[in-house]
């Protein structure tokens, strides 16, 4: 089929060549960039840079609620896809498109209602406080916006495997005996088994990244809610470019190695299924 | 009691039916209990605060709204300066979205599926890392800094040159009948002529630039802390989105109607426009509309490159904050209450797309090269 369109069909060469160079120009060579700076610190400069206190504590949180944003996730993303597929209910359309919500929704106004609803005088805030619960300024807030923001992935991946989930299986695992625990767990868990740890994965790496809903509601303190994105802008703004690049490589160099990884799972995942 | 008999052979009298559940169905309060969580989640985490934008936009009445939108002179230039961004990070993206999805779902190369893997690399780049990547290539102290600095302008006519060649070959390509027996006059050119065409334009713009004085030397070309910048970070934010929704459509699609219009006679662009467009509309809106939300809406890499000067390099998003950092908290959300007005929008049209675009996945590492093969 192929050698038949390249003989036949315009524009391979120019629209290749206009993909690849533009994918240089504007993705590749600034990564590229990032890294020759980075390169051109020295070893001790870069370990300087990267290993201070101050940086340690923000790799700490950074992952800590992103881990933890990404678990919540797990479980309310499955239950969601669960509910979306299986049941019927009043408004079940309007439920699924607002899953979405928050892939449209600017980060920066999610942070920016977020920080306004926990606080003591908001809609949430008034009732939580008073529970000693408070998620504005404080590293909950900071867990709060990242399961919002990473909601869709989970709910995204699970859901269509979810939807061509053979109910035979299951009848027959039922007709066998099995209780609905067991058919459960047995027959429907290991199938949706790799949709979950790419759910999971994608949901993580989305909050590592975050930055604009993170920083409207952390209140942004040194050692304490303080995560590597901000602690990025922090030196830049300090014009301590070196120092900025060496974290921003750390962070990139642990994204590539979180995008090879969901692949690799995809991949194997694929093959255990068989 | 009465038992029938059937041959001699006694027939149990039918059962009547009990409701009794299907094995293979949750018992009702699991099915109570789930609903319920899955709906307070949603709630909380998505209603409230969409609900909880406007009633702070509108909280002290339909005229302070608009004027703390349209009053304030820095919010009405954050708001122009999107507008400005937006729709040329969108041109860039839907030219590169049309070319990447052309050529990866019509062709077959080596590195295919290394070139799909790359077109989501954006993805896994945090947004800050992003714009720190432009302030490294453009900053004062990057890589082109300082020569940007000292005559940034001498550029431009290469630019203008460059992309003016790219137009004329495109062009060319497009509008040239396939059949080489159908090529008359101009179009029977080889690539050579285009080639010195645009030689030609770049000579001109040289021209222009050196004894007319249109760019004058000497002159800083600000790049980070200005719109291109801005332009930059967005575009290479939302890079992915048109490729990653019209891949897939055109995949579905296939490619026979396309090789029947070019065997007919059709010129590239007459394929292009009267075969390729049509079959993959849906496509391409749900990706544009995509791409515009995220655009608007981007703020991590925007706020690195922008540099925050009030009424010059703030975008709407960026002007959120600076209206928060002020208290000043109804401005702030009136601001939020336009693009949450332009998400509900996006889910809107996705939500009606829907049925007419294959099933898109918020997945990121998704491999579409497998697909493509029938």
């Amino acid at each position: 089929m192929s050698s038949v369109n390249r003989r036949v069909l315009p524009g391979f060469s120019l629209s290749l060549g206009y993909t690849i160079f533009y994918l240089s120009v504007l993705v590749l060579f600034p990564i590229a960039a990032c890294f020759v700076k980075a390169a051109s610190l020295s070893f001790d400069e870069f370990l300087s840079a990267v290993w201070t206190e101050r940086a340690r504590a923000a790799y700490v949180l950074t992952f800590g609620t992103s881990f933890l944003a990404a678990i919540a996730n797990l479980a309310l993303g499955s239950i969601v896809a669960w509910v979306l597929v299986r049941y019927s209910f009043p408004g079940k359309r309007i439920v699924d498109a607002l899953v979405d919500l928050p892939l449209a929704l600017p980060t920066a106004v999610g942070g920016l209602v977020y920080a306004s609803l926990y606080v003591e005088k908001g809609w949430l805030g008034r009732y939580l406080v008073p529970l000693g619960v408070k998620a504005a300024y404080s590293r909950l807030g900071i867990v709060l916006v990242l399961v919002f923001v990473s909601l869709p992935f989970v709910v995204r991946t699970v859901q269509p495997i979810l939807e061509d989930f053979d109910r035979e299986a299951e009848e027959a695992s039922s007709s066998l005996g099995a209780t609905r625990w067991q058919t459960f767990h047995n027959v429907i868990l290991p199938t949706l088994f790799p949709a979950l740890i790419t759910g999971f994965a994608l949901a993580f790496a989305r909050s590592i990244g975050e930055y604009g809903s993170v920083v409207f509601i952390s209140g942004n303190m040194p050692y304490k809610t303080e995560i590597a994105p901000i602690l990025i802008v922090a030196r830049l703004e300090e014009f301590a470019y070196g120092e900025a690049t060496a974290i921003a490589v750390v962070l990139l160099v642990i994204s590539f190695s979180m995008l090879i990884l969901v692949n690799l799972l995809e991949n194997w995942s694929r093959r255990y299924a068989r | 009691m009465h038992v029938e008999t059937l041959g001699g052979v006694a027939v149990p009298p039918p059962v009547a039916p009990v409701a009794v559940r299907r094995p293979q169905e949750d018992p009702a309060w699991v099915r109570v209990s789930l609903i319920t969580i899955a709906l307070a989640s949603i709630a909380v985490l998505v209603v409230i605060p969409i609900v909880n934008v406007f009633v702070e936009a509108l909280a002290a009445g339909p005229g302070v709204y608009l004027q703390s939108l349209f009053g304030d002179p820095d919010t009405r230039q954050s708001i122009l300066l999107t507008l400005t961004v937006v729709p040329i990070a969108l041109c860039a993206n839907l030219l590169f979205g049309v070319t990447a999805a052309w050529s990866i779902s019509r062709f077959q190369f080596p590195g295919r599926t290394l070139l799909v893997a790359l077109i989501d690399l954006p993805f896994s780049v945090s947004p800050v890392v992003a714009g720190l990547m432009f302030v490294l290539i453009f900053g004062l102290q990057g890589y082109f800094g300082a020569f940007l600095r000292r005559d940034g302008y001498a550029v431009l006519p290469y630019l203008f040159a460059f992309w003016g060649a790219a137009l004329l070959v495109i062009g060319f390509a497009l509008f040239r009948p396939t059949n080489p027996r159908a090529r008359r006059g101009p179009w029977r050119a080889t690539w050579l002529a285009v080639l010195s065409a645009s030689a030609v334009l770049f000579g001109l713009l040289l021209f222009a630039q050196q004894a007319l004085q249109v760019w004058p030397d000497h002159k800083s070309l600000k790049i980070i802390f200005a719109t291109p910048g801005l332009v930059l970070a967005t575009s290479f934010v939302t890079f992915p989105f048109v490729a990653r929704e019209l891949i897939p459509v055109m995949d579905a699609v296939g490619p026979d109607e396309e090789l029947a219009a070019i065997s007919l006679g059709a010129s590239g662009w007459q394929m292009f426009w009267h075969v390729t467009v049509p079959n993959v509309k849906w496509g391409l809106v749900y990706g544009i509309i995509l791409c515009n939300a995220r655009a608007m809406g981007e703020f991590g890499a925007v706020y690195v490159v922008s540099g925050h000067i009030a009424g010059q390099t703030d975008t709407m998003p960026l002007r959120i904050e600076k209206l928060f950092q002020e208290y000043n908290l109804p401005g702030s959300f009136a601001v939020a209450s336009v693009l949450t007005l332009v998400a509900i929008f996006t889910l809107v049209v996705k939500a009606t797309l829907e049925h007419k675009v294959p099933r898109v996945t918020a997945r990121i590492g998704e491999s579409t090269a497998s697909k493509g093969k029938p």
